[in-house]
């Protein structure tokens, strides 16, 4: 299953702007491997046994954090949360320290998640730890992107066939951004669709169609990935109300069954339901959201086993439980 | 002071269309004679072959940090600084912690600049009380103390009401009122230019229109009431355009360009890099290339550097929690001549009235010329000088330059205000 040519990650992972679509394919063949711990009655392998990993969330993530947890325990990591929030001016402050603190510590392996766009690769530069980037600001969240991949691929197959949409608040998403390269790298076309008080300058730059109606984007798309509106923003004036957005910009049973072909439906969650999303096509046959949670897992434990230096070559006999 | 006799150099004084071989005679302070072959009995003699003499150079926009905010920078170090780049005079901003509006704050700085004894020190005073935009300083005041201009500077006037009363007053002392020209609710949270290297990294951008929109509202003030305006750092393609349409009808206009804004674009800050924070931010190619051609046709008249210190730790930050600004006053000849004059986009002579005979105009303060009876202000310039670009060296308390490593040709060799050598390059 491995790709047989996979190249090395590096020693962190931090966006997926900076993989080649190689590497992006080595990590999802390496999570698909690994998929099949997480079902069975032991759901231990000791890959990562006597790795330390740190989880460094500065900004309120349960879903992330949990996720990251329990893809170290299943490796067999040893593992300490942190998480703190702060202020702006104590954030740059927490920052230095921590990675001063962690390199003091020698700990093997940091996953942070934090509030300031880049604060994944500014720790990275500090320290000989591998990084992973759980989120930061606006920027990326890889891992997310990956197992958005990885679910894509598992119900429409070779994603380089695919017309994929990402639908809403992309100006704030990390995820978005995330995506965007992930699917181009392995060959996707991509496009955008939301008010354009939500989507970034020169998004196209990026290589993306911008869709200015949902009805539009739905047409055109094999998958949609529905971003969370995030109302605390909201207050900014992006939009005018959360109702004419749902009248908009939702993805409601309508729209979805008014279109050409069976549309795939992600969400990163939370979901606003009655917003974004309507419950009963976030419910429906199309979605698939309840599937990116548990391939979440194994995308994390795949990311994490190679970072530490593995070979993807090797992940199927770390399965079985080889120390490899 | 022993008279200064400087031999064989290559004079460039563009207010007397000077460029030629002479010799200079600097004595009590002032210019006393200009020739060739000069010979002068007790001078002290500087062999200038193969150098440029050239009015003392003039920064007008430098941020010394004193009082409050020592640790980056004191009026001393500052001062000696700007020796050290060639400078023989500056215009320290305001925004101090707390702000020069007062006249006391602006005879301190006069004060301390004069302590100094490197380059000469000009207050600026701020244009409302605290900088918050509503009442006005006492300009009268603040001029009898020294100040040689008003800006809100690291803040606009956001009032256009109290921006034409600061112009309308401004007249009474033919002051200059400099702008610092942002937009703010178009500028908001924004770290960087707006654009696609800001989208990739998930920083919010500041868009050109944040300036455009008050350069364009002050060039009109000043239209409309006669006064003398100075634009601070311009970054953008519209405002160098919107100024050369309103000096050409005749709007008593003086404006800034900034090495970084014409040697650099946003694209400097991939990686996060903090050091090419500044604000208004590194723009487009579109908008450097502006800025260029406004410095090469005169409508950028003055090079000023915005010479804004921090302490290493305040910029070793995420992105966006860091301080704007960079340190330019020891790069700022040498970046200069390397991108505007090697690249031939002007001559020597055009440089030396872009950072010296302008900038003295603009803010009507001594110095810009080699003229007899002005004070001898000099800067000796080695134009093939090789060197690059160390903060360790700096005499600024601070290090924070994105030209660390940067190969530049020009230096400043000898820097000499009111006829005493106040700086000299190590032989
Ligand atoms: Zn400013």
């Amino acid at each position: 299953m491995a790709h047989p040519t996979a190249p090395s990650l590096g020693k962190d992972l931090l966006a997926l702007e900076d993989l080649t679509g190689e590497q992006i394919l080595s990590i999802l063949d390496t999570a698909e491997t690994f998929k099949e711990i997480s079902v069975r009655p032991i759901k231990k392998v000791p890959a990562l046994r006597n790795r330390t990993i740190v989880n460094a969330f500065f900004e309120n993530s349960t879903r992330t954090r949990v996720s990251f947890e329990f893809a170290e325990k299943r490796m067999g990591a040893d593992t300490v949360s942190i998480s703190t929030t702060g202020s702006s001016v104590q954030k740059g402050e927490t920052l230095v320290d921590t990675a001063r603190n962690l390199e003091a510590m020698g700990v093997d392996m940091v996953v942070i998640r934090h509030s300031s766009s880049g604060s994944a690769r500014f720790l990275a530069e500090r320290i000989p730890s591998n990084v992973v980037n759980a989120g930061d600001g606006k920027h990326e969240h890889p891992t997310q992107g990956l197992l958005d991949l990885l679910t894509i691929r598992d119900h429409r197959g070779p994603i380089d066939k695919l017309k994929v949409c990402i639908v809403g608040d992309v100006l704030h998403s990390r995820v978005a951004r995330s995506n965007i390269w992930g699917l181009r790298r392995l060959g996707a076309q991509v496009a955008v669709c939301g008010p354009r008080t939500l989507l970034p300058p020169a998004i196209e730059e990026m290589g993306v169609t911008v869709f200015r109606r949902v009805e539009e984007a739905i047409e055109w798309a094999d998958v949609l990935n529905v971003l969370r509106l995030q109302l605390e923003r909201m207050t900014g004036g992006f939009i005018p109300s959360l109702r004419e957005y749902n009248r908009v910009f939702g993805v409601t049973r309508a729209r979805i069954e008014s279109a050409p072909r069976n549309v795939l439906v992600l969400h990163p969650g939370p979901m606003n339901r009655g917003v974004e999303i309507d419950s009963d096509v976030a419910d429906g046959p199309q979605s698939v959201i309840l599937q990116q949670v548990t391939n979440g897992v194994a995308v994390r434990m795949a990311v994490l086993y190679l970072l530490s230096g593995h070979a993807p070559e090797t992940a199927e006999a770390a399965k079985r439980g080889g120390d490899a | 002071m022993r008279p200064l006799l400087i031999r064989g150099g290559r004079v460039i004084d563009p207010t007397q269309g000077l460029d030629a071989v002479l010799d200079l005679y600097l004595r009590d302070g002032a210019v006393a004679e200009l020739g060739e072959g000069l010979a002068y009995e007790g001078a002290e003699v500087v062999d200038a072959s193969g150098l440029v003499v050239a009015p003392g150079l003039i920064d007008v926009h430098v941020h010394l940090r004193e009082p409050g905010g020592e640790h980056k920078e004191t009026i001393s170090s500052g001062a000696r600084a700007a020796a050290a780049g060639g400078f023989t005079s500056i215009v320290a901003m305001p925004n101090t912690s707390p702000p020069i509006d007062s006249p006391a704050s602006v005879g301190f700085v006069v004060a301390e600049g004069q302590r100094a004894g490197a380059a000469r020190v000009y207050p600026s005073g701020c244009i409302t009380v605290g900088q918050m935009g509503e009442q006005l300083t006492e300009f009268g005041e603040l001029v009898h103390a020294g100040a040689v201009c008003v800006t809100d500077d690291g803040r606009p006037v956001s009032s256009a009401g109290v921006m034409r009363l600061a112009l309308e007053y401004a007249q009474t002392f033919d002051l200059p009122v400099a702008v610092h020209a942002e937009e703010l609710t178009l500028s908001r949270g924004g770290s960087m230019n707006e654009g696609i290297v800001a989208t990739r990294l998930g920083l919010t951008g500041i868009p050109n229109a944040a300036e455009d929109v008050m350069i364009a509202r002050d060039l009109m003030l000043a239209e409309l009431t006669g006064g003398r305006l100075h634009v601070q750092h311009v970054s953008t393609r519209g405002g160098v355009e919107l100024i050369r349409e309103a000096r050409a009808r005749g709007v008593r206009v003086s404006a800034e360009a900034s090495p970084h804004h014409f040697t650099l674009t946003d694209a400097a800050v991939e990686l996060y890099r903090t050091d090419a924070k500044m604000n208004p931010p590194l723009r487009s190619e579109a908008d450097r290339d502006a800025v260029r051609r406004g410095v090469a046709d005169g409508t950028l008249d003055v090079i000023a550097t915005d010479h804004a210190p921090h302490h290493y730790d305040e910029k070793e930050q995420a992105f966006e929690d860091a301080p704007n600004g960079i340190v330019g006053l020891e790069t700022a000849l040498g970046l200069s001549y390397t991108e505007l004059v090697a690249t031939g986009l002007i001559d020597l002579a055009t440089l030396v009235e872009r950072m010296s005979c302008a900038p003295a105009r603009a803010m009507s303060i001594r110095g810009g010329t080699l003229k007899r009876g002005q004070p001898a202000d000099v800067t000796l310039i080695d134009p093939n000088a090789e060197w690059t670009v160390d903060p360790r060296t700096f005499l600024s308390l601070s290090r924070n330059t994105p030209f660390r490593g940067r190969a530049l040709r020009c230096r400043a060799v000898r820097t000499i205000v009111g006829g005493r050598t106040v700086w000299e390059a190590a032989p």
